[in-house]
Order: C-alpha cells, then structure tokens, then sequence
C-alpha cells in the first residue's frame, strides 16, 4: 500500500516536472509553424531589413526594421540609465549602508519590483511626458527616452537584487586581505570586490535588460508608437512589444500582417533566449570558481 | 631592539572582556610565537596590532600598544600606512581572484599609483624569489592567483607584504590548512623571513611554536599567562598553568 503510494507521488511530481518542458516545446512549435509561415511570402532579410512597416496597405509592407530600431533604442537608453544607478546602489546597500538603512533600500527595491508595469506607463504618461515635452520643446513628450525612462525603474530592481547577491557573495576573507594590505575601503570595493563579483553583476546587468526588451505595456504607453526609423532619443518610436500588442486583436487570422507579428514574435524570443543564456552563462562561471 | 611594545592593553567585544590587561614586548628579527587553546584571545590580540578588530562591530580598547614611536590604538593613528607596515598572513590563504602579478602589486599601486611598469616588475621579481616561488611562476605571472597549489597561494600572501614593504609579519594559523610538508615549507620561509622581519605567529600547534619561534607567549582566558623565550618556556615554565598546557594536560 505504501509503496504504491509512492508510487503514484512520484510519478504526479514527474508529470508536474515534464508538463513544463512540454508546454514551452509547444509554445515554441506553435511560434514557428505561425511565424515561419510568413516567409513564404517574404523573404526573411526583406522582413527583417525594410524599412516600411505598412500591414494593412495594399499589397502590406512588412518591414520591421523601425520596430528593431525602436526597441535597441529604448533598451539601449533604459541600460545607460540603470546599469550605473543600480550597480552603484548594489554596492552602497552590500558594502556602506548601516544596517537600517540597508532595510529601507532593500524594501525600496521590492517595491518599486511591484509595481506593475501598466501604472508606470501611466504615471510617465502623465507625469514624465509632458515634462519631456516642456524641457526639450518637443510636438510630443511620448518619445523614446520617455520609454527608457520608465523602463529603468522596471530593470533597477532586477540589476540592484542581483547584483547584491553576488557582491555578498564574495568571501570576506578578500576583503580583509584587502584591508590588510592598507587599501581604502573605495580601493578595496574598486580593485578587489567588484572584479571578484564581476560575473554576477554581468549576469544582473543582462537579465535587467531582458526585462525590458520584453516589456511591453510601459512601452506602449508612452513611446509614441511611430513605426519610423528614429534618429535619436526624442523622437517616437514603436518596439517590437507594443507593436504586437496593439495589432494582434485587429490582423485577419491567416493574414500575412497576422503571421508577421507572429515571426516579430519569434525574433522577440530569440533576443531573450540569446541574453537569458547570457547570463546564464556568466553565472556558471562564477560558479566554476 | 623592540619593534611592539604592548602597555596593559584590555580589549572588550560589547561586554565580553576579551583581553585582561596584557604586556608584551616584540622583538625585531625575531618569531615570537602566541599559543594558547581555541578562544584564549591569540587571535584578538594579533588583530589589535594592525587595528583589524576595527573591522568588528563594538569593539573597545584601553591601554597602549607603541609602533614606530606612537600609539597605535589612539584615534590619530594612520590606519593606511600602520596597515601597510604591519601585514598579515590569514589563517586561509587568501589572494584576490586577480592575476599573481596584480596580486603582488596591489599595494603598490594603491599606494604609489605612479610607479612605472618596470618598478612594478622588479617589484614582483623580487618578492616572488623573497618566497621562493619565482622559478616555479616566472612563466605565469598573469595566471589566475586562484589555480595555485594552497601553500603557493600561501607564500604569494606572503609576497604580497613584502611588496607592500612590510616591517611587521603577523600570521595567523598560517599553516592550520596545509600539510606537513607545505608546512614545512612555510616554516623554513620563515626563518628566512626573520632576518629583515618582525614576525608574530598565532599557532594551535606547539611543536611548531618550539620548531620556529625565538619567543613565546601563552595565553589563556584573555590572560598572557607567561611570555619568555621559547626553549625557557617549554622546558622550565615557571606558571602552572603553562605547564598543564604544554605538556598536553589540557587544551
């Protein structure tokens, strides 16, 4: 009786287990059979390097080359925000905050995590665009360095959490040599912590990214969504997300414009499958170590 | 001639009373050894003569401990330059995950950040050989310091004070993770050490306190219970106490 117990939670927790893996595999079968689709119709270099992202003229031009612009623009400008904001905030809370404050900050970090993207994007729409508008005299605050903006908030809490685990995990026992040897406690987390957690912060700083390549409603909201080419940071733009997002409910199922945003999809995926390993990467050799 | 000169010094972490007036004096070229059971306040005591129990919350000090004509403890002292001049070799090796060459400069470039590469390479020539490890890793200076053996990782600590132109060595447990024969090793690099160096070793073993030390201190419940020259102390202790320890009745 008992054994047949067993029996049946361990296979319950393998069927747990194996229902995961199949339902990604599926999700990806289902990516590739919708997006490959389309290039039948179009080559995948004419898709990926046009210039004109115009679904639902006729004949449709499908050039998503705007959108890729447009997201590399506003992660590109997210990064440059967060990265010194949240690796320095990593090293203040690991290595100088009193313990009190230390609380605060991590309690900061969480909730600002919290907060879902949805109402960043509508505090910057109210708030930070218009500001935008003001301060660089523009026709329109929803440009996308309003987009980098916001999404700096959303990468910080996954930058500063991560990044402080592995500064925490680097041996004391450095430390001390460092202090031993009459280094500053600036010289010490310059020459000697920050190299050791090196692979650590590099694994928080992709995994930061990742989120905000994927992000979507923040985006939406407050970038304008002008399917143009920017020549620079004040300017709409419109991301592979949003451009999912907001076409998906009217393209015509079986469409090309429909298969299109399913291959924007599977590019989507590819980015973040491409960082995620990244960092994956970075962290097993801290691991190794 | 007297290098440290330790004036009733008494040490509390928070309330607990970790050293119980101690006087001692540390002799120029020479070992002393620091022996005593596990908590005894060998470790706090070393750590008093580089300041760093600094590094531990709520730690007070009363007394003196005299360093190249001042007071070590008084709030003035210069934490960079005594640091420097008083190093330490940890109980674990502990070199940074840099390359050995930048393990060994590390003082010096936070010191004088202006020395120019060639300074810096003679620099690293010479502490390398000082610790015997030259021939063996002349060939892979800019190696991660972490693929070495542990008693190599150990000697490279040891270089690394002698390119920082330490005056004073303090080593603690410094063999308690290697083998015989790297311990060996080590012992024998002292001797050689002591003829520029102060050095004070906290050790568990006696044996390697009489094998390399001129000098000998016992402590026992934060008390330096008996400090004289080593054969003196364990052939003829003149307290009680010492000689329950040294003859293996205790501890």
């Amino acid at each position: 009786m008992r054994k047949i117990k067993e029996f049946i939670i361990e296979k319950l927790i393998l069927l747990c287990g194996v229902a995961s893996i199949i339902f990604v595999v599926l999700i990806l079968l289902f990516l590739l059979n919708e997006g490959l689709s389309l290039f039948k119709d179009i080559g995948p270099y004419e898709f990926v390097s046009g210039k004109k992202w115009y679904p639902i003229s006729e004949p449709p031009q499908l050039g998503i080359l705007p959108l890729i612009c447009g997201s590399l623009l506003v992660t590109l400008g997210a990064a440059i925000i967060s990265i010194p904001i949240g690796v320095a905030c990593a090293v203040y809370i690991a290595e100088v905050a009193p313990s009190w404050i230390k609380d605060i900050l991590k309690a900061g970090i969480e909730l600002l995590a919290a907060i879902p993207s949805v109402v960043l994007g509508f505090i910057g729409m109210v708030t930070l665009s218009p500001l935008i508008k003001s301060v660089f005299n523009l026709p329109t605050g929803l440009t996308a360095l309003s987009g980098s903006i916001m999404l700096a908030f959303m990468a910080m809490p996954t930058i500063v959490s991560i990044a402080e685990d592995a500064l925490y995990a680097v041996p004391k026992s450095y430390k001390e040599g460092a202090f031993a040897l009459g280094a500053t406690h600036w010289q010490t987390i310059w020459r000697v912590i920050l190299p050791a957690a090196s692979p650590g912060i590099l694994a928080a700083v992709m995994l930061g990214i990742g989120r905000v390549i994927g992000e979507t409603m923040a985006v939406m909201m407050i970038t304008g969504n002008a399917a143009k080419i920017p020549d620079g940071f004040l300017q709409p733009v419109r991301t592979l997300t949003a451009t999912i997002a907001a076409e998906m409910g009217e393209a015509v199922v079986g469409s090309e414009h429909y298969f299109a945003l399913f291959a924007i999809g599977l590019i989507l995926f590819i980015i973040s499958f491409i960082i995620n390993l990244t960092a994956d990467l970075f962290l097993h050799r801290k691991e190794r170590r | 001639m007297q290098k440290i000169l330790i004036k009733n010094l008494n040490l509390w972490y928070a309330d607990f009373h970790a050293l119980k007036d101690v006087n001692a004096a540390f002799e120029d070229r020479k070992i002393t050894a620091i022996i005593g059971p596990s908590g005894c306040g060998k470790s706090t005591l070393l750590r008093v003569l580089n300041r760093m129990n600094d590094l531990v919350e709520d730690v007070r000090t009363s007394g003196e401990v005299l360093f190249d004509n001042g007071n070590i403890l008084s709030p003035k002292c210069d934490l960079v330059s005594l640091r420097r001049k008083v190093g330490m070799v940890f109980q674990r090796p502990n070199p940074f995950p840099l390359s050995i060459y930048k393990n060994i400069v590390f003082a010096e470039k936070i010191h004088s950040p202006s020395t120019p590469r060639s300074g810096l390479d003679e620099i690293v020539e010479e502490s390398l050989k000082a610790v015997l490890l030259w021939d063996e890793l002349k060939d892979k200076l800019h190696k991660s310091a972490l693929s070495l053996s542990l008693e190599q990782k150990q000697r490279l600590c040891i270089a690394r004070l002698i390119a920082a132109k330490s005056e004073v060595v303090l080593m603690d447990e410094p063999c308690s993770t290697l083998d015989p024969q790297s311990t060996a090793g080590i012992e024998e690099l002292m001797r050689e050490l002591k003829k520029k160096y102060a050095i004070i070793i906290v050790t568990h073993n006696m044996q390697q306190a009489v094998r390399v030390s001129d000098y000998t201190g016992y402590f026992l419940l934060g008390e330096l219970v008996e400090f004289g020259g080593t054969d003196k102390l364990f052939t003829n202790p003149k307290d009680k106490r010492t000689e329950d320890y040294i003859t293996g009745r205790f501890g």
